[in-house]
């Protein structure tokens, strides 16, 4: 029960203490891929525990599975843990260093830009139109002109790549030497395409008690799939506009509207059923602090998507105005917030698994 | 009137309450520890010994019933009811397919158990995923459980259970009796009948909760004890150990890395004797022979990274001298020790994965293997205890897992399984896996022999 060396935190302490422990059990190697990672080092830095918590999916089942899981003496409680130093190292790689403490009180920062983003949008709208067009039905691009569209978000996207990249780039230093190959990007592809470690090592990821469900998988599966589809539903109109003349609206058997839809209801899904997931989640496992971070985001994306579709319906009718400036004023936020929020567990997560699949290859 | 009632909790326990509930009983079981807690000494577990003819997706090769009760007859020299092993032995072929089919999963063996990888299913978690799978699959059946029920009574009449006392006053009456508790390991007053006050500083690696209460009862009313009752498992383990439940992580596997010594600096057993795997069972009593019970193993930089990590660091220091002050022990004399040591070591190849030709030559005791000069700084030490495992006295059984009693009738309607009545096939040393294999085993028979005499 030693830390090997001085760390940034105590949950970073802690983790060593709890590394060192498992060291010597072992008895979850089979979970997942963490115990692996973790038997291949006998002494744990900083950027070791942040790439194991990042490489942790929460799966639950190494509380549940440990004899020495509290009120036991030796107070071993991985997912919890490993939950805390993940979320602090959304903040520690955060870019810029400036921007970290939108990690302190993520809830309320989302919540307060999304407000900001659509408010916006509807004095945009008010000022730019004429009144009567926000009341107007059919045509968005009579409300926003396409160009002002692309260029907004574009640029927000720009830099949410930026940020991003930045942030991943400290990540993936502090986590071990850079060298990493495509069959490692590969791997990791599958790994996380399929969720391969939010199974409790093949029984069902824990969440409410010791009895594992697949609920979570399936409800991440049908977000993380539900947002590729409205992304690529994006990139599609993009080039139907740009490649094609073709202009938006589009007929509902159109591909942007048919690979919108199923990802929107994909999105509207995934995120309930995700919410509702964590309301019923054995405060053991969870890190209570940042409640707010893991909620902005799941609420960010239910909004988009559920905004997304009833635009989609309404779009006919003199709601539409409205119905737009709230859709891209949330999505407006998203984008601006994809580097300061829960959006980012998904690369670092991502990044781990390249690490996992590199070092698996030379152990 | 309630079928069948299971005393315990643990993998004994559930198999007997699972396979009794498959053939139509009612059963309750009785746990005497908290939910957390449930399950004894099983919660610390990792894996059960199964024959099997061919290598499955966990395990690399064959383990034929042969070689199976080969090993018995090596680790027991002999000493084990050869048709009880037998039988155990064959059943243990369909218990992987049994226990899975109650929600067990398996594993390949774990980083650092390779020799393991044949002969052991490892289950996926460790022992308490284990025992998840087996209450979940139990209460669905439809098995009652009561958790913080120690049984301190029991009504007994010429054999024939009537009643079992909780100790909460409560009587609780069945149709028969599965005794399934564990052994009396955590009992330090029983212990101290046959090793005096040296038991007062003896660890317990397992459950507090294992104090043989139901053993003794069931002894008291007549039943034929097996096992040697002067006898346990004991292995050598990080003094720094809580008194119970350390379980696995306090173990030490670098005594054939280095020398141990007592609290008077001195050297006491051959520490390369043979491999670790056979030899680690022989220091838990080897330390409780030393005055007070502890022993310290000493070995330098060289052999740090050679074994499995343990939850303790070892104690540091730069000299000899210096390492014995920490350790509270006579700096002279530890020195003294290891230059006698270091100035018996032969020159030699070592190999730590084989038995090498580093010895000692004019030493008493000799270090046969893997002596090497402790000589390079820093040089480290942990403190020892005696940790034990599991206690061999138990109650004799026959091949339906019946009680026998001491004027050799079967008792009526009591069972016993698990730990309770490892001496039958155990009279003494212990082959990893063995302890969940009779539990399953015994537990499976016990259950179907108690469902069918209740129906009768
Ligand atoms: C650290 C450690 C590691 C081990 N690893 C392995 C391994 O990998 N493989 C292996 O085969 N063996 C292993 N063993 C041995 C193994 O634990 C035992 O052989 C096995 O648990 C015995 O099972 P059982 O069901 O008979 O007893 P236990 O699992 O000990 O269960 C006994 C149960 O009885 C209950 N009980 C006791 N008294 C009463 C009472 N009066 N009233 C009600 N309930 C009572 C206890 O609370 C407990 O639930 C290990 C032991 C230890 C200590
Ligand atoms: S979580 Fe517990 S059971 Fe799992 S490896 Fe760590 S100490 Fe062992
Ligand atoms: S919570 Fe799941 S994914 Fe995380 S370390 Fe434990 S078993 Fe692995």
């Amino acid at each position: 029960m030693h830390a090997t060396e001085a760390h940034h935190t105590s949950a970073l302490a802690e983790a060593d203490r709890l590394m060192t422990v498992c060291n010597s059990c072992r008895y979850c190697e089979g979970l997942c891929a963490v115990f692996p990672a973790m038997e291949m080092r006998r002494a744990f830095a900083d950027g070791d525990l942040n790439y194991l918590a990042n490489l942790c999916h929460g799966c639950g089942a190494c509380l549940y599975d440990c004899q020495f899981a509290p009120p036991h003496e030796f107070q071993v409680n991985v997912p919890s843990n490993l939950a805390v130093v993940r979320n602090d190292s959304y903040r520690h790689y955060a870019w810029p260093r400036a921007l970290a403490p939108v990690f302190d009180r993520n809830g309320l920062w989302i919540a307060l830009l999304a407000v900001l983003c659509v408010t916006g949008f509807v004095l945009g709208f008010v000022a730019t139109q004429d009144p009567a067009a926000l009341g107007n039905s059919g045509d968005f691009y009579r409300l926003m002109p396409h160009r002002a569209m692309v260029l907004l978000f574009g640029a927000a996207f720009a830099y949410a790549i930026l940020a991003l990249t930045m942030s991943l780039r400290a990540f993936w230093r502090d986590s071990g030497e850079p060298a990493s190959s495509w069959s490692d990007l590969w791997q990791a592809m599958r790994d996380a395409g399929s969720l391969r470690y939010l199974d409790g090592g093949g029984v069902g990821c824990m969440n409410e008690d010791e009895r594992p469900t697949d609920r979570r998988r399936l409800y991440h599966h049908l977000t993380f799939y539900g947002f590729l589809l409205c992304f690529a539903a994006t990139c599609v109109a993009t080039l139907y506009h740009y490649l094609l003349g073709r202009e938006a609206p589009y007929a509902w058997t159109d591909l942007p509207v048919l690979l919108g839809t199923a990802g929107g209801i994909g999105l509207v899904i995934g995120p309930a059923g995700l919410l509702a997931a964590k309301w019923k989640r054995d405060p053991a496992l969870r890190d209570t602090s940042r409640t707010g971070m893991d909620v902005a985001f799941l609420v960010m994306l239910f909004l988009t998507s559920l905004t997304g579709l009833a635009l989609l319906l309404l779009r006919g009718t003199p709601a539409l105005g409205p119905l737009l400036a709230l859709h891209l004023g949330i999505v407006l936020a998203l984008f601006a917030t994809l580097p300061y929020g829960k959006f980012v567990h998904g690369l670092y997560r991502f990044a781990a698994l390249v690490r996992y699949a590199q070092e698996r290859k030379r152990f | 009137m309630l079928d069948v009632l299971v005393i315990g909790g643990g993998n004994a326990a559930l198999c007997a309450a699972i396979a009794a509930r498959r053939d139509g009983a009612s059963v309750k079981v009785l746990e005497a520890a908290s939910k957390f807690y449930r399950g004894g000494n099983t919660r610390h577990t990792r894996n059960m010994r199964c024959a099997h003819d061919h290598a499955t997706a966990t395990l690399t090769g064959p383990y034929t019933e042969a070689e199976f009760f080969d090993d018995l007859l090596l680790v027991t020299q002999g000493q084990t009811d050869e048709a009880l092993a037998r039988q155990m032995i064959a059943e243990s072929k369909s218990m992987l397919d049994w226990i899975a089919e109650q929600g067990v999963r398996f594993q390949p063996s774990l980083g650092g158990t390779l020799s393991l990888g044949r002969t052991n299913s490892f289950f996926l978690g460790g022992g308490r995923a284990m025992l998840n799978a087996l209450y979940r699959t139990a209460e669905a059946l439809g098995v009652e459980i009561e958790y913080e029920a120690e049984v301190v009574g029991l009504d007994v009449e010429n054999g024939m259970f009537l009643a079992a006392r909780l100790a909460d006053g409560r009587e609780i009456r069945a149709g028969t009796l599965i005794a399934a508790s564990g052994g009396f390991e955590a009992n330090i007053e029983w212990l101290k009948e046959s090793w005096g006050a040296a038991a007062d500083n003896f660890l317990i690696r397992g459950s507090p909760h294992n104090r043989g209460t139901v053993l003794k009862l069931l002894l008291d009313k007549g039943v034929e004890p097996v096992g040697d009752p002067t006898q346990c498992h004991a292995v050598a383990i990080d003094a720094r150990a809580p008194k119970f439940d350390g379980g696995i992580i306090t173990r030490l596997d670098c005594v054939v890395f280095g020398i141990v010594v007592n609290k008077h600096c001195q050297r006491f057993y051959d520490e390369g004797e043979d491999v670790w795997p056979k030899r680690y069972a022989i220091w838990g009593r080897l330390v409780a022979a030393q005055p007070d019970q502890i022993a310290y193993i000493l070995f330098d930089a060289r052999s740090l990274e050679l074994f499995m990590p343990s939850l303790y660091p070892p104690i540091q220091a730069p000299t000899v001298a210096e390492l014995a002050r920490k350790l509270d022990l006579d700096a002279q004399a530890l020195t003294r020790t290891v230059e006698q040591f270091n100035e018996a070591v032969q020159p030699g190849t070592f190999d730590h994965t084989q038995l090498d030709d580093c010895r000692t030559e004019g030493l008493t005791p000799p270090k046969s293997h893997w002596a090497r000069r402790i000589e390079t700084a820093p040089f480290y030490a942990y403190p020892v205890r005696p940790g034990i495992t599991f206690t061999y006295l138990g109650t004799r059984v026959d091949a339906d897992a019946r009680m026998r009693m001491a004027d050799g009738k079967p008792a009526a309607n009591m069972f016993a399984a698990g730990e309770i009545m490892a001496g039958n096939i155990l009279g003494r040393g212990y082959a990893a896996g063995i302890g969940m294999t009779i539990g399953s085993v015994f537990g499976r028979i016990a259950g179907q022999r108690a469902a069918k005499h209740a129906r009768n």
